[in-house]
């Protein structure tokens, strides 16, 4: 008897062990949804946005200014709805910029702060703040409740696109992967991680419009030059560029796509 | 130097219900930098609330609390109007007071 008892607690474990595995497979327990909605109720993100609410105004660098004459596209100083209709072509730089090299472009021209200074403490480490993201989330944050409205215009506008609609599809690197490969359809995640479908556009709103965000397991915020830096740094690519065209051209492209989404940032990520 | 917190208090009933996010680095004393070096331990100590000046909650707390900490207390007998104020003080003597007043619900 004893080794009946035996085989029927192995039978059962090996059909738990079953059923766990078929759970694995489909989407993860709910338990991650309440604790995003707790984070969401009171998103620490908010103190980005005051940080970098106060940094903007405040005269810093070399030149000892602050950031309050520089020209998101809307005119200089005017933050209204400017992030909404990033990335977008600037005529004073001839290129098609997003709201991150335009900050990295004003911190070096109205306050002299050495560019390479800046791009090493593009992201924060547990070490050091990052002053990028904290702007960054402030100036985004002003385009809150207001629709993803990414018009490309002028033909730059449209050939960084069409480079970033390239980039999306085509497979590459060591592990032959493109963003699509995780991001082509429905209920793929990494880990626990739900991965959004971005060919399907009410999932690219919620993408687009919830970046920068306040990552729990960073414990900061983070801006969509990260995602995309961390998505290329998991298909195993060379790192990519901060403020870079391909950075550019994959915002245009999935921003873009994400026309008509509410803006509602800072966004909550695991 | 301490970043300003954000308080949070909208009345419910006549209970407030008051949310707290302080911006703090909260180290345990048992990670290492980048360097390999022990990050010292840096957290906050105590925390005191008080509604309309009268202490409603205070508190020592350890570097267990994580980064970032955020707070939610409710405080019985607020009307809208009063005043909600939070301090708190770490380890290396650095101290933040933040106030808020109480709001209506929306």
């Amino acid at each position: 008897m004893p080794m009946m008892r035996g085989r029927t607690a192995a039978f059962l474990l090996a059909s738990f062990t079953a059923c766990g595995t078929a759970l694995a497979q489909g989407k993860p327990e709910g338990g991650l949804e309440v604790g995003r909605q707790m984070l969401a109720e009171d998103n620490p993100g908010e103190l980005w946005v005051q940080r970098g609410e106060r940094l903007f105004h405040e005269q810093r660098g070399p030149k000892n200014a602050s950031l309050e004459q520089c020209d998101f596209g809307m005119g200089p100083g005017r933050l209204e709805g400017a992030f909404a209709r990033l990335p977008r072509y600037f005529s004073d730089s001839g290129k098609v910029e997003d709201m991150e090299s335009r900050l990295l472009k004003c911190m070096v021209e109205l306050q002299g702060v050495d560019r390479g200074a800046i791009i090493r403490a593009r992201f924060s480490n547990l070490d050091r703040a990052s002053d990028m993201e904290a702007l960054a989330t402030f100036v985004a944050s002003r385009s809150n409740g207001m629709k993803m409205d990414v018009r490309l215009e002028h033909p730059r506008e449209r050939e960084m696109y069409k480079a970033g609609e390239y980039l999306f599809f085509r497979r590459t690197g060591p592990t032959d992967f493109a963003c699509v490969s995780c991001h082509g359809e429905d209920g793929k995640r990494i880990r626990l991680q739900d991965l959004p479908n971005m060919t399907e556009r009410k999932q690219i709103q919620t993408v687009v419009a919830g970046w920068p965000a306040y990552r729990g397991t960073h414990s900061t915020v983070r801006t969509m030059q990260h995602r995309l830096y961390d998505c290329n740094w998991q298909m195993r690519l060379p790192d990519l560029g901060f403020a870079s065209d391909v950075s550019i051209a994959l915002t245009s492209y999935l921003n873009y796509q994400g026309n008509g989404a509410a803006i509602q940032v800072p966004g909550v990520r695991r | 130097m301490a970043e300003p917190m954000k308080i949070r208090a909208t009345l419910q009933g006549d209970t407030a219900d008051v949310r707290v996010l302080m911006l703090h680095p909260m180290e345990t004393g048992q990670r290492r930098d980048g360097k390999g070096e022990i990050v010292p331990l840096h957290y906050i100590q105590s925390v005191l609330v008080t509604h309309n000046g009268k202490a409603v909650l205070d508190a020592q707390w350890s570097q267990a609390v994580s980064r970032n900490p955020f707070l939610g207390i409710r405080v019985k007998g607020a009307r809208v109007g009063d005043k909600i104020s939070v301090t708190w003080v770490d380890n290396k003597g650095d101290k933040r007071t933040d106030e808020a007043t109480v709001a209506a619900a929306s």
